[in-house]
């Protein structure tokens, strides 16, 4: 198997899954790259996580109301679904159709928001902004339950705009006026949700959707150059064919999947940085009428992808850091105690899943590193890689080990490198890791006691590898 | 104004999940009070009793001492207008000052960077606990964020003492800085830079402690101690923060035992923090805040309280002003808040404001975002 068939698989289920253990990345290199991206696009097409027996082994996630509970469930489905660009997916869509228990303060909810998200999340983009539209927990976090014919709130409407479609600008111009804003959010009136009984002492019912024409502005509205007795469908028709949509929707998934961007406020007068890229993206958005999974099977395929260059190129979410550790070294693969605790490492990491800290959603890229959430992400990373007791990272020293009787240190980090990645590490750090390799010679694995040495060297060396700045990167 | 010959140093502990402020500061006299808690009242024999009208829950004796010092300012009525009744978002607002928006910076974030603005020591503020708690957020503060004192650190899973030194000298290397890297890159280096040192002078707390009091087993009595261990290894730490387990002061159901357990936990290990500062002669220099994010119903529902709105807050110190503060909120039903809650009358920013310009002597006004009235209380 060509190193560099592993190096790119490795590199597409990085980003389009949670990683993979190695044993899953060669058998998909024996499947082909193509094939591969064809199964992550098409996941209607095969099983995913059986709910039926999951609710068995877990009733506690049916329903839940408890925000903890619907974390945890969201978590066991990024390790275990075998679907994972559609976990992947319902990250991306909550990291930009941002709403937060926070203020939703009913975990069932934000539950739904991301099943919607997983279910449609590589749909049609008009017909998800229709769903998101109509979320339940979307119309109460950004107030449109709040906004009336006779007395107008326009967050719902702005932040639609600015945030969940159009972006601010581009290309140095602004993509839509206050008139515009306005008129949204009056196309959006009535747009309700039906009145939720009281939480205490039955606990929470599920929301519903409710259209109220009573209290939708039936007046005259001209968004975006257009004028009619527009609703909140027609505004979203018109943003739907908005070559700033394509551009947000472009860039986005650019940042999300290839490499980090600049912070979204900066869209507008930065322009991207590898604009044929962008272009491409743009041009499958309007050729397939809207489809997001047809995006993605242009970004998948394409050069800029595939490119060396951007590998290592994105620094890992805090979900990402914890899913993709746990992935690699096949930990909670299937249902096991003690998970519950790893849901809540995300947060530590400074991601409190459904909860983003506002409507602007997460600071990504390099902003995910502090001096507090390095420390958790290093920890993390470090126990389990090192832990040589786990058969997910035993395997690993049994790989190691087939590649020779003896290795040289060199061998050995080298080797270490490519089984917890591939990784690619700076010149320094190959000489440092190097160096502490040396101090302990060459590494043999005839007797119990040099296999045992050998399986203790190489959990060191992979918790120094899970300490690198570079193992912070995707 | 406060004078100390040390640099004032600010604890906080945080009692989350909205603390029942009407089973804790008792306006035992009062008829409403036996109306709206049949199940739950405090028996008037059992109130420890601060005046004529207001007392203690009966498990707080170890806080009664420091008000009959003179040392315990109570702050009645607290809260914020238009309160929210979600605790994730109520405290929130306690955290950035932010009724009206969602904010991302935290008021000790802020005044952090004011007491070091080039983020000099990296040490400056500390918290005790997993994750940061969205009070201590602010962009180029690097604030610790300790789970456990005991084994706090990089790499903390190596076992073998020598082993985990070898790898953290390798991680030293490693971040150590160097040229032609990637901003990113150079950033995450001296992030990990600071992360290690930060490490390396905590590690150091718990060798220099000595001490002849014992703080509880539990959550809060650890952290207060990691938090006097701190305060006592003079690391120049300004704010040192910890918060009660997570929603343990929500008390719906069963709150008759667990109220006193929380407060008896709460008070003894006060007592504790207190005497173990004093015994080394470092409490002169120390306040402690204690607040919740919102008090409780006024009327019980048979064996817990719902969430409600003006709760009760408190500052210990040497420095100062014991006393009550604000009023006692009315419980006539005209009076009420909507929905059968105390009506706050000190907005917390108010606390915050002396806080900062009379233990600080900072500006409060761009930390707390507006001019609030000061509690005379230092």
């Amino acid at each position: 198997m060509a190193d560099q068939d592993v190096a790119l698989m490795a590199h597409l289920l990085r980003r389009a899954a949670f990683g993979a253990s190695r044993d899953e990345i060669e058998a998909k290199v024996a499947q082909g790259y193509d094939n591969v991206v064809e199964e992550l696009l098409t996941p209607q097409e095969r099983p995913g996580i059986e709910d039926d027996l999951l609710m068995r082994y877990q009733p506690a996630y049916h329903e839940a109301a408890a925000i903890e509970t619907n974390i945890q469930a969201w978590v066991y489905r990024m390790i275990n679904n075998p679907r994972q660009l559609q976990e992947k997916m319902a990250l991306f869509w909550h990291m930009i159709f941002c709403a937060g228990h926070s203020k939703i303060d009913s975990g069932q909810e934000m539950g739904r928001m991301i099943q919607m998200f997983r279910d449609h999340g590589m749909g049609n983009f008009r017909d998800l902004l229709y769903r998101l539209s109509t979320s339940p927990a979307m119309v109460y976090y950004l107030d449109n339950n709040e906004s009336h014919k006779e007395a107008l709130n326009e967050n719902y409407g702005r932040e639609l705009l600015e945030l969940f479609s159009l972006g601010v600008g581009k290309d140095e111009e602004f993509n839509y006026s206050e008139d515009d804003v306005k008129a949204c959010a009056r196309a959006f009136t009535g747009w309700n949700i039906a009145p939720p009984y009281p939480p205490f002492p039955y606990g929470r019912s599920p929301w519903d959707f409710r259209f109220d024409p009573a209290d939708h502005d039936d007046s005259e509205k001209t968004f975006l150059g257009e004028t009619g007795n527009l609703n909140g469908d027609d505004v979203l028709d018109i943003i739907a064919r908005q070559p700033a949509t394509a551009r947000f929707l472009a860039r986005h998934l650019y940042n999300y999947f290839v490499a980090d961007d600049v912070q979204i406020p900066a869209w507008r007068l930065t322009p991207p940085a590898d604009m044929a890229a962008i272009d491409a993206l743009e041009q499958a958005y309007f050729d397939s009428g809207y489809e997001i999974s047809a995006m993605l099977r242009v970004l998948f395929n394409s050069d800029f992808f595939k490119a060396e260059g951007v590998r290592y190129a994105k620094v890992k979410n805090p979900a990402e850091m914890v899913v993709s550790t746990l992935r690699m070294v096949g930990e909670h693969r299937e249902i096991q105690p003690g998970l519950f605790e790893l849901s809540q490492e995300p947060k530590y990491m400074g991601m409190d899943l459904m909860n983003p800290p506002t409507v602007e959603g997460w600071h990504t890229g390099r902003e995910w590193i502090d001096s507090g959430t390095l420390v958790e992400r290093i920890n993390f990373a470090s126990d389990l890689l090192g832990n040589t007791e786990l058969p997910g990272v035993q395997s690993l020293v049994d790989r190691l080990m087939a590649r020779g009787d003896t290795l040289t240190p060199d061998q050995f980090v080298e080797g270490c490198l490519d089984l917890t990645g591939p990784l690619t590490v700076t010149d320094d750090t190959l000489t440092e890791l190097r160096s502490h390799a040396l101090k302990g010679g060459d590494l043999s694995h005839g007797s119990p006691a040099e296999r045992a040495d050998f399986a203790r060297r190489t959990g060191e060396m992979f918790q120094m590898i899970a300490a690198t700045a570079e193992f912070q990167f995707e | 104004m406060v004078s100390t010959q040390k640099d004032p140093v600010l604890a906080v502990l945080s009692l989350s999940g909205g603390n029942d402020g009407l089973n804790t500061v008792i306006p035992y006299a009062n008829p409403l009070y036996r109306d709206y808690r049949p199940k739950l009242g405090i028996a008037e024999g059992q109130v420890i009793p601060l005046n004529d009208e207001l007392g203690f829950h009966p498990t707080m004796g170890p806080l009664k001492k420091f008000w009959d010092e003179g040392k315990l300012a109570i702050f009645l009525g607290v809260g914020y207008n238009n309160p929210s009744y979600s605790h994730f978002r109520s405290m929130d607002i306690w955290h950035t000052c932010e009724p009206d928006k969602i904010g991302t910076e935290g008021w000790l974030g802020r005044a952090l960077k004011e007491i070091d603005p080039n983020a000099e020591n990296v040490l400056t503020g500390v918290n005790f606990g997993r994750g940061l708690p969205r009070a201590l957020v602010m962009d180029g503060v690097p604030v610790a964020s300790v789970g456990n004192l005991e084994t706090y650190g990089l790499l903390t899973g190596i076992e073998g003492e020598n082993q985990r030194d070898q790898a953290l000298d390798v991680f030293g290397r490693m971040y150590s800085p160097a040229v032609g890297r990637s901003a990113v890159l150079d950033y995450i280096h001296s992030t990990g830079t600071n992360a290690l040192k930060g490490a390396d002078i905590l590690a150091t707390a718990p060798d220099k402690y000595t001490s002849n009091v014992e703080y509880s087993s539990t959550v809060v009595g650890q952290y207060m101690k990691n938090i006097a261990q701190t305060h006592l290894a003079e690391f120049g730490s300004r704010v040192l923060y910890t918060t009660s387990p997570y929603n343990g002061f929500d008390t719906h159901a069963n709150q008759a035992v667990l109220h006193s357990g929380l407060w008896s936990d709460v008070s003894n290990n006060v007592e504790t923090f207190m005497a173990d500062l004093k015994d080394h002669d470092a409490s002169d220099n120390v306040v402690l805040l204690m607040f919740t994010e919102f008090g409780r119903r006024i009327g019980d529902n048979g064996s817990g309280t719902d969430h409600g709105a003006g709760g009760v807050a408190f500052a210990v110190g040497d420095h100062v002003k014991g006393g009550i503060y604000g009023e006692y909120p009315s419980l006539e039903p005209s009076q009420q808040e909507e929905g059968g809650n105390l009506r706050f009358n000190t907005d917390f920013r108010s606390i915050y404001t002396t806080i900062i310009e009379d233990w600080f002597r900072m500006d409060a006004q761009p930390i707390v975002g507006g001019s609030y009235e000061k509690v005379k209380f230092l």
